[in-house]
């Protein structure tokens, strides 16, 4: 590890131990109520009290966002690929996907819990809503801004659609694939907890919600800090997957 | 043109236009009527916009032309063939893909993909100096390397007629004249016939057994210019009086001198 290696490292942890320490010396300084606004302290100690209920209720917020991801991932990208190669399916499939964007997502959360109950599969449903825009989006732009020069060398060779689809343009459209999905994992987790929130029997949002109704804010904080970290965790995921699919990209360019 | 080598192109009264809306349609190309003589090389030199990729574009089969005769070795030139290879003026490389395996995509689309291959693949790529490039990826090579690696992956399926279009104009002049006496070396090598458009008139004459000088749009045959030059060509010939007489005629034919 090199000194700048370090650097790299260690200005982001400052930042946050900065920030950690300007948020203790307010609350504690002007004698702020925990249930207004915790301190990092309180919310350490509620977190480390509550440690099992914590990693208990993770585990279905986790599911729900990963299956409603993967999910937007196996129904996107071939949603996408059937929009930019045929114009017919793209001008009408394209204003129906803007459509169903454009409608608020938690407003239609209580009509698929109607559908799909209190259990995963609502949640499942309301998180592959949110992420299917961004992959579905991404991916056509992807395949559309294959370079001309490319296809032109794939035609020249005669080479069939199929080839040219599976040589050419789906792996040319790879970053673009991969900055939908990055989008799209984060916004599967807010998927996730406003499925939680309309209606639910476990999981953070569902924690978070209790907690605050209680008034044991510190808990009501540490689950939502523990929500970002679900969120942080699973976009490097995305990240790693990406190098791994990738590896072309990580090397310097000229 | 020489009369008694046998023409592998034959182009006669090529002629290109394009439909605009609401206006006249745009006529690219004139007329064009020249042969290509088998194993020769052949620039087309013109202005910018004048028409000469269009041209080598019908040639290669990616674009029909308005009317005319496109013949290559006998046959109407109706779509690409896998005779053919093409170097673009970007290097066209895939990032996704190694040296090699960029090098060995037309045998792959072909179906050809073997050991052989791989094996040929490999001495190309040392013929033009990039032996131990094979693993690399293109972001790693610069504008010249990822060109070489562009005219491997042309000549990877030893096509009868190898079109090249400016394939050196975004390199610095140095490379460029490298590559220029990369290319002569590589057509003695495997004896392809060479179409190969440029806008540098001390290029066409470097590189060429025949100049086909296109007019500005609409194009025509502005001259056709033998250059009787020796190969092998060195770079001491770009300043013989006999180099100079032939780009001074290139230049009148451009309308440039007089």
């Amino acid at each position: 590890m090199t000194l700048r290696d370090l650097r790299t490292a260690l200005y982001p942890l400052l930042g946050v131990a900065v920030m950690l320490a300007l948020w203790q010396l307010y609350v504690s300084a002007f004698g702020i109520n925990r249930i207004v606004l915790p301190g990092p302290v309180d919310i350490t100690r509620a977190a480390i009290a509550n440690w099992a209920i914590l990693m208990r209720e993770t585990w279905p917020t986790f599911l729900e966002s990963v299956l409603g991801f993967a999910l937007a991932v196996v129904i996107g990208i071939p949603v996408a690929v059937c929009v930019a190669s045929s114009r017919v399916l793209n001008l009408t499939l394209y204003p129906i996907l803007i459509a169903t964007q454009s409608v608020p997502k938690v407003a239609v959360a209580p009509i698929i819990l109607v559908w799909f109950g209190l259990g995963l599969q609502s949640k499942l449903v309301i998180a592959f809503l949110v992420a299917f825009f961004p992959i579905v989006v991404d991916t056509a732009t992807g395949m559309r801004a294959t370079p001309i020069g490319l296809l032109e060398l794939a035609r020249s060779l005669r080479a069939s659609s199929l080839q040219i689809f599976m040589k050419v343009q789906f792996p040319a459209a790879l970053p673009s694939i991969f900055a939908g999905a990055k989008v799209a994992v984060t916004l599967a987790v807010i998927g996730a907890v406003i499925g939680e929130f309309v209606g639910s029997l476990n999981g953070l949002g569902n924690l978070l919600l209790t907690a605050n109704s209680q008034l044991d804010s510190p808990l009501a904080w540490a689950a939502l800090i523990w929500l970002s970290v679900l969120g942080i965790v699973l976009f490097a995921a995305v990240v790693a997957v990406e190098r791994l699919v990738m590896p072309w990209s990580e090397i310097g360019h000229h | 043109m020489l009369q008694d080598a046998p023409a592998f192109g034959h182009f006669r009264d090529v002629h290109q236009s394009f439909a605009r809306a609401g206006q006249a349609p745009l006529v690219a190309i004139e007329r064009i009527s020249f042969d290509l003589v088998a194993g020769q090389l052949a620039t087309l030199l013109g202005p910018s916009g004048c028409g000469k990729t269009t041209f080598l574009k019908i040639v290669a089969g990616l674009m029909a032309a308005s009317g005319g005769t496109v013949q290559i070795n006998g046959r109407d030139v109706t779509e690409p063939h896998p005779d053919f290879g093409i170097v673009f003026q970007q290097a066209n490389l895939m990032p996704w893909r190694t040296v090699l395996n960029n090098v060995l995509f037309p045998m792959e689309i072909l179906g050809r993909r073997d050991a052989a291959a791989v094996a040929r693949a490999g001495e190309l790529l040392a013929l033009v100096g990039l032996a131990g490039f094979e693993q690399s990826y293109p972001s790693q090579l610069s504008g010249g390397m990822q060109q070489r690696v562009a005219l491997c992956r042309a000549l990877i399926h030893r096509p009868k007629l190898l079109l090249m279009d400016e394939p050196f104009g975004a390199l610095d002049e140095l490379t460029r004249m490298e590559m220029q006496d990369l290319l002569l070396d590589i057509r003695a090598k495997t004896g392809a016939t060479v179409m190969f458009v440029t806008h540098s008139i001390g290029e066409a004459v470097y590189i060429s057994d025949t100049v086909v000088v296109f007019s500005k749009r609409p194009a025509v045959v502005a001259d056709l210019i033998p250059v009787a030059l020796a190969y092998p060509r060195s770079a001491e010939m770009r300043y013989a009086a006999e180099f100079t007489e032939l780009q001074h005629r290139a230049g009148r034919a451009l309308g440039i001198t007089r």
